[in-house]
């Protein structure tokens, strides 16, 4: 559990750092995604240690969006004004962004003989 | 029984340590996880939302401002980036699946990206937002610390973003279901695919809750498109900003 999560640390750490040093317009976290996901396909794949840690950490990946979430209250003012539109921009954009996106993957797995359905 | 004098007391001084914070999100997170549970993980109990609404409700109430209560909760908002790291884990054991399908997964990237963002801000404008928010809006489907960062970039105000952000990927992970029963969607890699590149991490979050495989190509959505955002923005911006004004 320490190991891994150490080990989960040091490639958000090395992610940080190349975003930085390069100027990426890509968050650490998501570079070091990247990597430990290379690491993994190179390696043959992660340990059952640090398949645990990212699994118990995963299953309540909802949790941590919570504190950013309660920032609201600091924009009720505008959100008040302009419920209209934020709402309907939100709502429209989100359901078809959804509808879009899987209806390509669908036609285009199909067609690539990949599983459709 | 205390006097509520002595009660007000003892709330100011745990206002001023970061345990009340934390331990407040807890036990809302598992409150609202206990109602999830009951309702049978339906979409429309999503536990982000429950929790976000007694957490302002409660702040609202005892009048405590979001920096000190943000104080405790960044604990919590800190494993963000090494749970981020960890979607490579299950992401991995997709991959001869990934491999297969790497060509349309990119292809439905790319449009949905650019879905994402036109339609966000056109929707804006048709409805009278102003301009602040239009820009605040196009990143919104892109995971949090990236998302700022482009609003700030094109003159939005990256908090409203956050905000903006959250509230897509809740509505993301409330509606995907309604969507995908509309469509005839059944595969967990396209259903979980494309709730990752409109509703980035909670929608991800939601995802695996629905299977490990959904949750899987959810999270490489998530990472892909903060990616193709970055990419993109910069590109479309001209354009938007014409639109815009």
């Amino acid at each position: 559990m320490l190991g891994a999560l150490t080990l989960l640390l040091v490639f958000q750490l090395i992610g940080e750092v190349l975003a930085q040093l390069f100027a990426l317009p890509i968050p650490g976290p998501v570079i070091g995604m990247a990597l430990l996901f290379a690491a993994l396909a190179l390696r043959g794949g992660p340990s059952p240690e640090l398949r645990d840690t990212a699994q118990n950490l995963l299953q309540h990946l909802s949790l941590l969006f919570v504190p950013a979430g309660v920032g609201i209250m600091l924009h009720f003012g505008r959100i008040g004004d302009e419920w209209l539109p934020l709402m309907a921009s939100l709502i429209g954009s989100t359901l078809l962004t959804i509808a879009v996106t899987a209806l390509v993957l669908r036609a285009l797995s199909r067609r690539a003989g990949g599983q459709g359905e | 029984m205390p006097a509520p004098a002595q009660i007000a007391e003892i709330w100011v001084y745990l206002s001023a340590s970061p345990l009340l914070g934390l331990t407040v999100t807890l036990l809302a997170y598992q409150g609202a996880f206990w109602l999830y549970r009951r309702a049978g993980f339906h979409p429309l109990a999503n536990p982000v939302l429950l929790a976000v609404a007694a957490l302002v409700l409660l702040l609202h109430l005892t009048g405590t401002p979001y920096p000190i209560y943000f104080d405790g909760a960044q604990f919590v908002h800190f494993l963000l980036g090494p749970a981020t790291v960890a979607l490579a884990i299950p992401l991995y054991a997709q991959l001869p699946q990934l491999r297969a399908m790497a060509v349309p997964l990119l292809a439905a990237l790319a449009i949905g990206s650019i879905t994402a963002m036109l339609s966000a801000v056109f929707i804006g404008k048709l409805f009278g937002a102003s301009e602040a928010s239009l820009l605040s809006l196009a990143p919104k489907s892109v995971t949090t610390p990236i998302a700022m960062g482009i609003a700030e970039r094109i003159g939005g105000l990256p908090s409203l973003t956050a905000v903006l952000v959250i509230a897509t990927g809740i509505l993301g992970a409330v509606s995907a279901k309604y969507v995908y029963q509309a469509l005839g969607i059944s595969d967990h890699a396209v259903r979980g695919f494309a709730i990752g590149v409109a509703s980035h991490g909670i929608g991800t979050a939601r995802a695996f809750q629905v299977s490990e495989q959904a949750g899987a190509f959810s999270g490489l959505a998530m990472g892909l498109n903060a990616l193709m955002t970055a990419l993109l923005v910069p590109l479309f911006m001209p354009f938007l900003i014409r639109w815009i004004q």
